[in-house]
């Protein structure tokens, strides 16, 4: 989302922006200009609250079933006392699962789920993709040469179609889901760390660096990478957000977490033949995925904008 | 611009190369053996040696390899180990299904993607422009799975405009154009395949044949997994429309073409609008990926028999030809899609073929 830059923005940062201000200080001031990524930043520290706070929010735990109880059955819809529901039906404010169990509890306590799946898949892909990226542009030749036909190789497929296959060869269950998104994912870290490096390799300052008799991996570390990293972040902040939809989408397939984990993904999947006759079974776990995905996207978005030097001419 | 063409092509071998060499060795790494996955978790030791036997799988792998290589240079997909038939024979059935769905979705995604992208550029920070980018933003944020049963929801349950399921109406059929028309194919042989495959593409079919019935009952069928499927390359097509677009209305070109006092929508047109589609084009050829995958979604959900589903089904059920047929029409297709993207990002932008 390039735009024309508001002059006065950029006249004002360099007023407040002091002689020494570092690269990431004033890519977050001006993550702070941009509703988006204002947008993002609050999404995003919302579900973590309710991640950290999950015991002390949730009313009940994710698999406490209530079979049994008095005014109870399997499926019942949103019960919220404050809204007219009757006072004398127990209140679960976003009804009750096919196992009896409290939705809400189980949507609080999948926020964990999701942002830990969502940033190990990133953190792995990151790591991984950024160094075979660096090693392939850094030292080129043959090297570079089978590094990136691999590459090319994962990304000749449908990246969920490989994820399932990788998946299934490992066995279903959430670990392995992560491990197979990660993999599918890291190409696309190699790919521009690898054209970054190739574009900072022949600065002057790394010349300078040689000169002065550094090693290729002192070179590697201490010049070459700090200087790469602005476009990873931004494709680590997406990533993010598509691997929390692609675990759901591995967890509705039925190859994800494994009941009775509470995971978005696959309480929708539970009870999808219940659309007809208990939407909100459905409808609540979607909005929690697209409301944590949505606050990735934006926050990504954001630091597109912030970190794009195009716009602090 | 041949040779630009062919330097492409022989690019592409040792991708298609390595692609099926990792799903050779993917599929059979994927642990519990056909046999028991099919005759069941009791069958006996001999019963599964005969098995293997019969399907080739006792061989060693390298000779197993040399005979998968073998057989797709020359056309032959195998038999699905599952069901005992052609690969080919299944892909012709269930192929059309996905790609009428990938089809209406794309066109749906282009044409909805495009106009959005040009009104908010056009409208540059309006309200129109800020609702159509929020908009998007949600609609790259939905899970696929969850819109489609959302959709089914309101538009089948609730208001029972549209069936939620199904590809036809049970009761009817469509009729294959070849056999309307009284042609005569020896079953199973190439010519026979390849007019069923085209006759499986039911609303293209119908067309042909003049079955209106059948046509206006497919579209209805189609709407809502076509419109699910279609959200995220439609979200992905309005966000670059508008920042490409943006980026060249800035351009020289485009003020000269004002100062001749050509009119606003003559200079988005002709001038913008030509230059800002080419990053569009090459998302769309990007996008085909994801539309594959969303396919597996969205034919799950519809309960449409498509190769989505066959795929995902080959996978559980360890049907190695079934896995390794799909993955090589679908790299054949990726890579050839790609090449035409990149010949007609070369003929768009002369500057690409000189490089």
């Amino acid at each position: 989302m390039t735009q024309p830059s508001e002059p006065v923005e950029s006249e004002e940062l360099l007023l407040t922006a002091g002689p020494a201000k570092g690269l990431w200080r004033s890519a977050f001031s001006r993550l702070l200009r941009r509703k988006s990524g204002v947008a993002g930043l609050i999404i995003i520290g919302f579900i973590v609250l309710v991640a950290i706070f999950a015991p002390l929010i949730a009313p009940h735990s994710p698999t406490e079933d209530f079979i049994g109880e008095p005014n109870t059955t399997r499926r019942d819809p949103p019960c919220v006392h404050l809204l007219g529901c009757d006072e004398e039906l127990p209140e679960h404010i976003m009804g009750l699962d096919g196992n009896a169990r409290d939705q809400f509890s189980r949507i609080v306590y999948g926020s964990r789920l999701s942002l830990s799946v969502g940033l190990s898949t990133v953190a792995i892909a990151f790591t991984v993709g950024s160094t075979l990226g660096a090693i392939a542009g850094y030292w080129g030749r043959w090297v570079d040469n089978v590094i990136m036909r691999v590459m090319d190789v994962i990304l000749g497929f449908p990246a969920l179609l490989l994820a399932i296959g990788i998946v299934a060869a490992l066995g279903p269950g959430l670990r392995n889901t992560l491990l197979a998104i990660a993999i599918v994912s890291i190409p696309q870290y190699a790919r521009v760390m690898r054209a970054s490096v190739l574009s900072v390799k022949e600065e002057e300052f790394v010349a300078a660096s040689r000169a002065l008799g550094a090693g290729g991996w002192r070179i590697l570390l201490t010049r070459v990478v700090p200087n790469t990293l602005t476009p990873l972040v931004v494709i680590g902040t997406l990533g993010v957000a598509s691997a929390i939809l692609d675990a759901a989408a591995f967890g509705f397939l039925g190859l994800g977490a494994q009941p009775p984990t509470a995971e978005w993904g696959s309480m929708l999947a539970a009870e999808r033949q219940q659309i007809f006759s208990a939407p909100h079974l459905v409808f609540f776990p979607g909005i929690a995925i697209m409301i944590t995905v949505l606050g990735f996207n934006l926050l990504g978005d954001g630091l597109r904008d912030a970190l794009d030097p195009s716009l602090n001419e | 611009m041949l040779r630009f063409i062919v330097r492409r092509l022989l690019l592409a071998i040792p991708v298609i190369f390595g692609i099926l060499l990792v799903t050779f060795f993917l599929a059979r790494a994927i642990p519990g053996d056909p046999c028991r996955s099919i005759l069941g978790e009791k069958a006996t030791e001999e019963a599964c040696e005969r098995f293997a036997r019969n399907k080739g799988l006792d061989e060693p792998l390298p000779v197993q390899l040399g005979i998968y290589m073998r057989d797709i240079v020359t056309g032959d997909l195998g038999d699905s180990i599952r069901f005992s038939r052609p690969v080919s024979q299944m892909l012709v059935e269930r192929l059309p299904m996905t790609i009428e769905l990938a089809t209406a979705a794309l066109i749906i995604a282009v044409v909805v993607g495009v106009t959005l992208g040009v009104i908010s550029a056009m409208r540059h920070n309006s309200a129109v422009d800020v609702g159509t980018m929020v908009v998007a933003n949600v609609g790259v944020s939905m899970p696929v799975f969850w819109l489609g049963l959302m959709l089914i929801w309101l538009f089948a349950a609730t208001l029972g405009w549209l069936p939620p399921s199904g590809r036809l109406t049970a009761g009817l059929s469509s009729e294959p154009f070849f056999e309307k028309w009284g042609w005569d194919f020896k079953e199973g042989s190439f010519p026979f395949l390849t007019v069923e495959f085209i006759s499986n593409h039911f609303i293209f079919n119908s067309i042909i044949t003049g079955d209106w019935e059948v046509l206006r009952d497919a579209i209805k069928h189609l709407i809502l997994p076509a419109f699910a499927l279609s959200t995220i390359p439609m979200a992905v097509i309005a966000r670059i429309t508008r920042s490409s677009l943006l980026e060249v209305m800035g351009r020289d070109y485009v003020r000269t073409a004002r100062a001749k006092g050509s009119r606003e929508r003559r200079v988005v047109i002709r001038h913008g609008l030509r230059n800002a589609l080419l990053p569009v084009t090459t998302i769309i050829g990007l996008q085909l990926g994801a539309l594959l995958s969303g396919a597996v979604l969205t034919e799950t959900i519809f309960g449409l028999a498509g190769a989505g589903t066959m795929i995902f089904d080959a996978i559980t059920a360890r049907d190695f030809p079934v896995i390794q047929g799909f993955v090589v029409v679908i790299a054949t297709l990726y890579v050839v899609i790609n090449l035409i993207v990149d010949i007609l990002y070369a003929y768009l932008d002369p500057r690409i073929r000189l490089e």
